[in-house]
């Protein structure tokens, strides 16, 4: 009897403590929902690598975004947002500067909260300060137009990530930064032919270069957009269309359209 | 009983309506006037009403009587707006007025006869002043209870404290039926059919039998034909500047001096706020350089703001305006002589407020350090952009990319948007989590599940959608393999297949594959947003021509322009367009 007074105690004090935990989860779940647009998801955002979307983990070195890190992104919006998406969706939080005609919808789609992404889309000739003020607070910084930076800039932008523990993603060239990842672009996939069909997927060829453990230049496939909008895996999408073939154009299925 | 009434000075215009009226329309008081309503008279002019016009006549027995009557239309609002400057004049001699309607003010009594000495003193002052200021006549009484007092001003009678029974006794039951808004026509008819013709006999029946032979209002009226009040007068509070300002003597031209005088700034209004169990959702920052020139701007925020929110604001706001001087003045940054400009006057004010009880953090620590950190240099970029310089998106209804998302400046309430509302908080948009196929097709699964809820948009071009939408279309041709430009007939079909494409007058590039036309013709009933034509992808080889083409005014489209060199020359191009008016235009790139 005596050796089992303390177990049912613990057992007992552990079922409260369950009890409890379980609780302030629903209570929390409930003021968020409550609170509308500031739910904040939960914040396992202090890891030193910020997440990426699984077809893109084996890509990158470390398997995320490295905090403090600048990471280039080359040729493709589609590429930032499936970068960004993740660790968005995880609560970080994302600022797009310089990039008025971003798809919204399609940020979305990658998997992006819009509720936690800052659109700056004309920070003029205040970039530098913007981009810095940024990187103070915001998880992600995605900079667009960095060319006419001047190499001092730069420089400085890359030290106030690395001092604050932001994530710098210029957009196009980038002297000095720790990663490139450029996506090849290659087949999209869901044009029958004639018209039918519509654009689902793309199969895109990711090459990431940079310095240190980077060097190699990985190369992986990924669908890029997957058949949601999100980034996926290369395998073919159930229920998509077959490749487009360029040489068999369109003749026929104009004359299907014609016959119909 | 209840307690006596308190000692109610009522001031009541004459025919207000028509008053307003006549002074709105520039018709001359000689004339005889009246405001008429559904065809009958609502109220006449004295001049009239020496003719023949009364209330409730129709208005072409009005104008048999009175062959010269000068007809005007009821207008509530007019009636207030006019009447707010006989409340001024009042309001100057003494506080507390209440607007019971536009014609009819009441404030208590005893503030004004004891400073004015008596109430005859009173009325005489308020009824000069009222014409002297306004040139509107008006008649004073002062009874025990608003009713009563009411009744005495259109008689024009002070009635003594305590005598307010006699007074009303000898009344007709019809006064309990004046007031407009009110409509005891049954109770009156009811109550002279009983032979109870004044409001004494009325009065002498017990309570009890009242409330339960006619009911809650004849409860009422009996109440007041007793001289009870059935309620005291709420004050009309004249509306308070919720503002502070600083004369700064030196003028701040530094930034950290600027930031000290707005932190003490600050605290005075949040005690001024305070004080009135208020907090602050939009802060007024006004200043004043010492060349005279007012610089303003209104910072709205998602929450009420607390003191040290308000510190920052003002800081962020003072930093943006020196250093925009000292650009504009050639100068250093940071480095500055005392004697070029700067700030003389800093005020403050509360442009919007809300009861201090909103600003309460949530109870199980939800705003979150993370959510601040974001929230305060997103505002830091609003100091050196404008509030317009930053966005948040909110997802909506529509077919085409670019009417979906609606921007919203950062600090705006966000409106909740169908998409994450649909999806709710724990989807996370559907991102798959482990490649392959079993993943993708799980998440299209759900995707398509959730998509049932979403209120429907048919002709909506489904995910992928484009991840680049111009801002102004791009105009592009299309060909068809013989060289003949592809239009779309009036069956919402293409003339023929497209086999060739130049991007806003570039050279030709080849068409790989396209799908569509999707027919799109929606708000036809609107002449300026409404737009019917078709949607097309379509694929074009050699992208780097594409990119420079295309994306011309696209930072995106930069960068892939000087990227160019490393996409392979088998890439294709996909590009969502529009044809408008047998126009063909690049709406978005999937780039």
């Amino acid at each position: 009897m005596v050796g089992v007074e303390p177990a049912a105690d613990e057992r007992a004090a552990r079922l409260h403590e369950a009890r409890l935990h379980e609780a302030r989860s629903v209570l929390g779940r409930a003021t968020r929902a409550w609170g509308g647009q500031r739910a904040s998801a939960p914040s396992v955002l202090d890891e030193r690598v910020l997440p990426v979307a699984g077809p893109l983990r084996s890509a990158l070195p470390g398997g995320g975004l490295r905090r403090g890190g600048v990471i280039a992104v080359r040729s493709s919006t589609g590429l930032l947002l499936a970068l960004l998406a993740e660790a968005s969706a995880e609560g970080a939080w994302c600022a797009l500067v310089g990039l008025p005609e971003v798809g919204l919808v399609a940020a979305a789609e990658a998997g992006l909260a819009l509720s936690r992404v800052a659109l700056v889309p004309r920070p003029g000739a205040d970039l530098v300060a913007v981009t810095a003020a940024l990187l103070d607070g915001v998880d992600l910084v995605a900079v667009a137009g960095v060319e006419r930076l001047r190499a001092g800039d730069r420089q400085r932008l890359a030290a106030r990530a690395r001092h604050r523990g932001a994530v710098l993603l210029p957009v196009g060239r980038w002297p000095g930064a720790d990663l490139e990842v450029a996506a090849v672009a290659g087949q999209w996939q869901g044009l029958v032919g004639g018209g039918a069909g519509r654009l689902r997927c793309r199969k895109v060829k990711l090459r990431v270069s940079g310095r240190g453990a980077a060097h190699r230049g990985r190369a992986t496939s990924v669908l890029l957009p997957g058949p949601n909008g999100a980034v996926a895996g290369v395998e073919w999408p159930v229920g998509g269309g077959r490749p487009v073939d360029p040489g068999r154009s369109a003749e026929a299925g104009v004359s299907e359209r014609a016959a119909g | 009983m209840g307690e006596p009434p308190p000692r109610i000075l009522a001031l009541w215009c004459p025919d207000w309506p028509v008053v307003a009226a006549v002074a709105a329309a520039g018709v001359g008081r000689h004339r005889p006037a009246a405001v008429v309503v559904a065809n009958r008279v609502l109220a006449c002019s004295a001049v009239a009403r020496a003719q023949g016009v009364r209330r409730g006549l129709r208005r072409r027995e009005a104008q048999a009587r009175c062959p010269e009557l000068v007809v005007l239309g009821a207008d509530s609002e007019r009636d207030a707006r006019l009447f707010e400057q006989v409340a001024v004049a009042v309001e100057e001699l003494a506080p507390g007025v209440e607007v019971v309607r536009p014609g009819l003010i009441a404030l208590l009594a005893q503030g004004p006869v004891g400073y004015f000495g008596g109430t005859r003193p009173v009325a005489e002052r308020l009824i000069d002043h009222v014409a002297g200021r306004t040139g509107v006549e008006c008649q004073i009484g002062i009874a025990d209870g608003l009713f009563a007092a009411t009744l005495a001003a259109h008689r024009g009678v002070l009635v003594e404290p305590g005598r307010v029974e006699e007074f009303l006794a000898p009344l007709s039951v019809d006064e309990l039926d004046r007031e407009p808004g009110v409509d005891r026509a049954e109770l009156i008819d009811l109550l002279r059919r009983l032979g109870l013709r004044s409001l004494g006999a009325f009065a002498r029946l017990p309570a009890s039998d009242v409330a339960s032979r006619f009911g809650a209002d004849a409860v009422l009226a009996h109440r007041l034909s007793r001289g009870l009040d059935p309620r005291p007068p709420a004050r009309r509070r004249p509306p308070e500047e919720l503002a502070v300002a600083l004369e700064l003597d030196p003028p701040v031209t530094r930034v950290d001096a600027a930031a000290f005088a707005s932190r003490a700034l600050a605290e005075r209004l949040h005690r001024l706020l305070a004080g009135h169990g208020l907090a602050c959702t939009r802060l007024g920052i006004q200043a004043r350089t010492l060349d005279g020139v007012e610089l303003s701007r209104v910072w709205r925020c998602a929450e009420p703001l607390t003191p040290a929110g308000t510190v920052d604001r003002v800081r962020w706001q003072l930093e943006a305006w020196l250093t925009r001087e000292l650009i504009r003045r050639g100068e250093p940054v940071g480095e500055v002589g005392a004697e070029s400009g700067g700030i003389g006057l800093l005020r403050l004010s509360g442009e919007e407020v809300v009861t201090a009880g909103a600003l309460q953090l949530g109870l199980w620590g939800d705003v979150g350090a993370a959510d601040e950190r974001a929230g305060r240099a997103l505002v830091r970029v609003q100091a050196l952009l404008g509030p317009e310089g930053v966005f948040t998106a909110v997802l909506g209804g529509g077919r085409d990319p670019a009417e979906r998302a609606r921007l919203v400046p950062w600090g705006d309430e966000r409106p909740a948007s169908d998409v994450e509302l649909a999806m709710g908080p724990g989807m996370g948009l559907g991102v798959p989590t482990v490649g392959g196929s079993a993943s993708a097709a799980g998440t299209v699964r759900a995707r398509g599940s959730d998509a049932g809820e979403l209120p429907p948009w048919p002709g909506r071009l489904p995910a992928p959608s484009p991840t680049t939408v111009l801002a102004r279309p791009v105009p592009i041709e299309l060909w068809d393999s013989s060289g003949n430009p592809v239009r779309v007939t009036d069956r919402y079909l293409l003339t023929s297949a497209p086999a060739s494409a130049a991007v806003d007058g570039g050279r030709p590039v080849p068409v790989h594959g396209w799908a569509g036309p999707w027919p799109l013709d929606q708000r036809w009933w609107d002449t300026t947003a409404g737009w019917r034509g078709s949607r097309l992808q379509v694929l074009l080889g050699g992208s780097a021509g594409i990119g420079e083409g295309v994306a011309v005014d696209s930072a995106v489209g930069r960068a892939a322009g000087h990227g160019g060199a490393r996409v392979a020359e088998s890439a294709d191009a996909a590009l969502l367009l529009f044809c408008r008016d047998g126009r063909w235009s690049v709406a978005g790139l999937y780039d």
